[in-house]
């Protein structure tokens, strides 16, 4: 499928970068992550479910999630300006989408769950740091959900497929070009959200797929020993 | 069965065998968790006990609670929960002046208080039982909800060693709020301490044992 390609940082065509995930990082919310990824780090604090306000929103039918995604002005190495922009506000909605099919929020009519995500430092694929950390909060705080989410950014750069892009790869500008497809799935390999940014082949994107596939695996298994990690049931070590 | 922490869709266990209880579901043969919690077996029912998240208010739960505004027929009460609770004033043991409702409890007062309904309109609360009402002082510290069954420990025998340990007197309400009424500031933090280190150490084995020896250690 993928020929031998040499990436600038040494790793394999479908290897990771470090990953580190820990949760209750925010004492102050009802639940709470981080999630690293080499050099992205994103925290999400979740809140709720508390009465939604204003009250014109409500909907008394079953509960909402509200999600917040903002990079901190310090994330890159230019100084961005603070507060919503355009970018944010897309990414705070697709967090919206990828996280709301496993959500049970049926229970809390007139409530709403709100999601807080701040990268604190970018490294290309923040969208999905922050979609791990904000699955993780959730379940953290105790949100009925069906599955976890996990999320990974395949992309192509030339003709390549490649999993968790770099900057320095997504600058890629040799033959076709970067392609970046962030791609969120639940554990049983249902997609919850898929992007694609660039241009490929109906084949070559199923193995896309698939690599992912790959990927949220090796990102569930994190996720599921951060959580199991946070309590310590007193057999002597932290368990 | 073991019990287990178990996170969102994991397969607690498999077969025909068991049934679903609290907070899992059944899919294709296979019980499931859908919150992060202690997975436990009771007579063939899997069920999940959360330890985080928002508190989620029962009938008959001892709450503490602060008044955030009042009406012509009673308070509402934030207990913490996502729909504010209401104290009627059918539900006050004395004589109220409708046109003096600040002279019972005023915006900001502190009350202990029973659930005695919970409805689609909401919670109703009742201060008619014997130790619920105001509360004039004290400390007032919150914990999370969840931690609160431990702290009390089986018919209160947690809670029983840290009273007679520090000579307070300590009211815990459901909701995660603790107040602590004692003779010196001093044992007032002593008791709080006391169970901030039981809340902490919530799933920990012979926990009484190692709540005497730091009880010992700390005492002042």
């Amino acid at each position: 499928m993928t020929a031998k390609f040499k990436r600038s940082d040494g790793r394999e065509f479908d290897e990771l970068r470090p990953i580190e995930a820990k949760v209750g990082v925010v004492p102050n919310a009802d639940g709470s992550a981080m999630y690293k990824s080499g050099d992205t780090i994103a925290i999400a604090a979740v809140y709720g479910p508390r009465k939604m306000h204003p009250q014109h929103q409500q909907n008394p039918s079953k509960g909402q999630l509200r999600c917040d995604y903002n990079m901190i002005s310090f994330s890159v190495s230019e100084r961005i300006r603070p507060g919503k922009n355009r970018r944010s506000t897309e990414i705070s909605e697709i967090t919206k989408w990828a996280l709301e099919p496993v959500l049970l929020l049926g229970m809390y009519p007139n409530q709403v769950v709100d999601i807080f995500i701040d990268i604190i430092q970018a490294d290309a694929g923040t969208r999905c740091a922050g979609i791990n950390a904000a699955s993780l909060a959730l379940a953290h705080a105790g949100i009925p959900m069906k599955e976890m989410v996990s999320s990974i950014a395949v992309g192509k750069l030339d003709k390549t497929l490649v999993t968790d892009l770099t900057k320095e790869e997504e600058d890629y500008e040799g033959g076709e070009g970067p392609t970046d497809i962030p791609i969120s799935m639940t554990h049983d390999g249902k997609i919850t959200h898929m992007q694609l940014d660039g241009k490929i082949g109906v084949e070559q994107l199923k193995d896309a797929v698939d690599l992912a596939k790959e990927a949220c695996e090796k990102i569930y298994e994190i996720q599921k020993k951060a959580l199991k990690d946070a309590i310590d049931m007193g057999n002597g070590e932290k368990k | 069965m073991e019990r287990k922490v178990v996170i969102p869709g994991e397969v607690i266990i498999e077969g025909e065998d068991y049934l679903p209880g609290e907070h899992t579901e059944k899919r294709n043969g296979q019980i499931i968790s859908i919150r992060y919690g202690l997975a436990e077996e009771q007579n063939n029912l899997i069920k999940v006990i959360p330890l985080s998240g928002v508190y989620s208010p029962r009938r008959g739960n001892v709450v503490i609670g602060k008044v955030e505004n009042i009406n012509s027929n009673g308070w509402f009460v934030d207990i913490g929960s996502a729909d504010s609770a209401f104290l009627s004033i059918n539900e006050v043991p004395r004589y109220v002046n409708k046109d003096a409702m600040e002279e019972v409890f005023k915006i900001e007062d502190i009350l202990i208080a029973k659930i005695w309904s919970i409805g689609k309109r909401g919670i109703d609360l009742s201060i008619k039982l014997r130790g619920l009402g105001k509360i004039d002082e004290g400390i007032i510290f919150k914990v999370n909800p969840h931690k609160v069954p431990r702290i009390i420990g089986k018919e209160g025998s947690m809670i029983k060693i840290i009273k007679d340990e520090t000579g307070c007197d300590i009211n815990i309400g459901q909701n995660g709020l603790i107040l602590i009424k004692g003779p010196t500031i001093d044992s007032e933090l002593y008791a709080k301490n006391a169970i901030n280190f039981v809340a902490e150490k919530s799933f920990v084995n012979g926990l009484t044992e190692e709540l005497t020896k730091w009880l010992k250690e700390n005492k002042k």
